[in-house]
């Protein structure tokens, strides 16, 4: 998977919340083989001396700070740009939130603060509606890929809509396509890379699975196959039976 | 004088700077990044930063998040 000229072996990018301990969250990482992990800004809590959480994330990992939380376009390229500052990548993944109860995206505020941010030399990964002209704007706008989601955040439905996906991978061949959200368990996964995503992000469908280490192995498997399985070309669908043995020397 | 931090309002005597903030609030200064008045001020500038009375200033960190 390539974003921005940077190469990825694993398709798999993985959330680092809603964890039960530091501990299940670090072995569910190293189980994911995921390379890429997402982390949220916030305020510094001042009544207390927090340690810092980056030092539970294996060093390996490329963090990729999020925008989560955030319901305007200020708010997200400001959010960015501190993530930016303490962390010294350009990496970041937009989003900005219009609705508390579903959580979808504001894609007119997204698309505002993708091409601010872009203008200032951000990589920017969008998380929008599974909408092909929106996509194209993001491309247009210079984001690093289009992240459309499957479901909503945390819903756990996996891909609700097959069909946008794969008009979306059908129009855009050359964009690096991540589906975002809605992921539940590993068939969601594997359904997301059959239709021609180039990789998953998520969350709490790892941190919220009874044994998330054994989730994490299963969901990169489950991107592995789904990619292959895109990548041989699947058969075509019949209505009817087609015979796999000869037809004809059947003994009378 | 008075100053924001994280939205609370707090005293800091005249001629403290940024940097003196983080030492005085004891934060883990290599992952937090600093915003004053609305922008983000570099960790090179925090020592020569003074803060002046009424600044708002919003200090961040990383947290576990996957999204939301």
């Amino acid at each position: 998977m390539i974003i921005a000229g940077r190469q990825f072996s694993s398709r798999l990018i993985i959330g680092t919340g809603k964890y039960r301990s530091y501990e299940e969250m670090r072995s569910a990482h190293e189980a994911s083989g995921a390379q890429m992990v997402t982390v949220a800004v916030r305020r510094v809590p001042l009544d207390r001396s927090s340690e810092s959480f980056l030092d539970y994330l294996s060093p390996a990992l490329q963090i990729l700070p999020n925008t989560a939380g955030c319901y305007t376009a200020d708010d997200a390229v400001r959010t960015a740009r501190l993530a930016r500052e303490a962390l010294q990548t350009d990496l970041v993944k937009l989003e900005v939130i219009g609705d508390q109860t579903t959580l979808f995206p504001d894609n007119e505020q997204t698309l505002e603060a993708a091409r601010i941010l872009v203008k200032e030399g951000f990589v920017v990964l969008p998380y929008f509606n599974d909408d092909l002209i929106m996509a194209r704007k993001l491309l247009d706008a210079g984001c690093a890929a289009i992240m459309p989601l499957a479901a909503p955040i945390g819903s756990g439905l996996g891909v609700q809509n097959p069909a946008n996906l794969r008009i979306m991978r059908e129009q855009l061949p050359d964009a690096t396509m991540i589906v975002d959200a809605g992921v539940g368990t590993a068939s969601d996964a594997a359904i997301a890379m059959e239709l021609g995503a180039d990789g998953v992000l998520m969350n709490t469908a790892i941190a919220e699975a009874t044994d998330p280490a054994k989730m994490a192995t299963a969901m990169k498997l489950a991107i592995e196959a789904g990619r292959l399985a895109y990548v041989a070309g699947r058969m075509p669908k019949r209505l009817y039976a087609s015979a796999s043995s000869p037809l004809t020397g059947v003994i009378r | 004088m008075r100053v924001h931090v994280n939205g609370d309002s707090t005293e800091v005597t005249g001629g403290t700077t940024l940097a003196d903030l983080i030492t005085q609030l004891d934060l883990p200064a290599p992952r937090i990044a600093i915003e004053l008045n609305r922008e983000v001020v570099r960790r090179s500038d925090w020592g020569s930063t003074m803060l002046k009375d009424e600044d708002r200033i919003e200090i961040v960190h990383f947290v576990g998040g996957g999204k939301n």
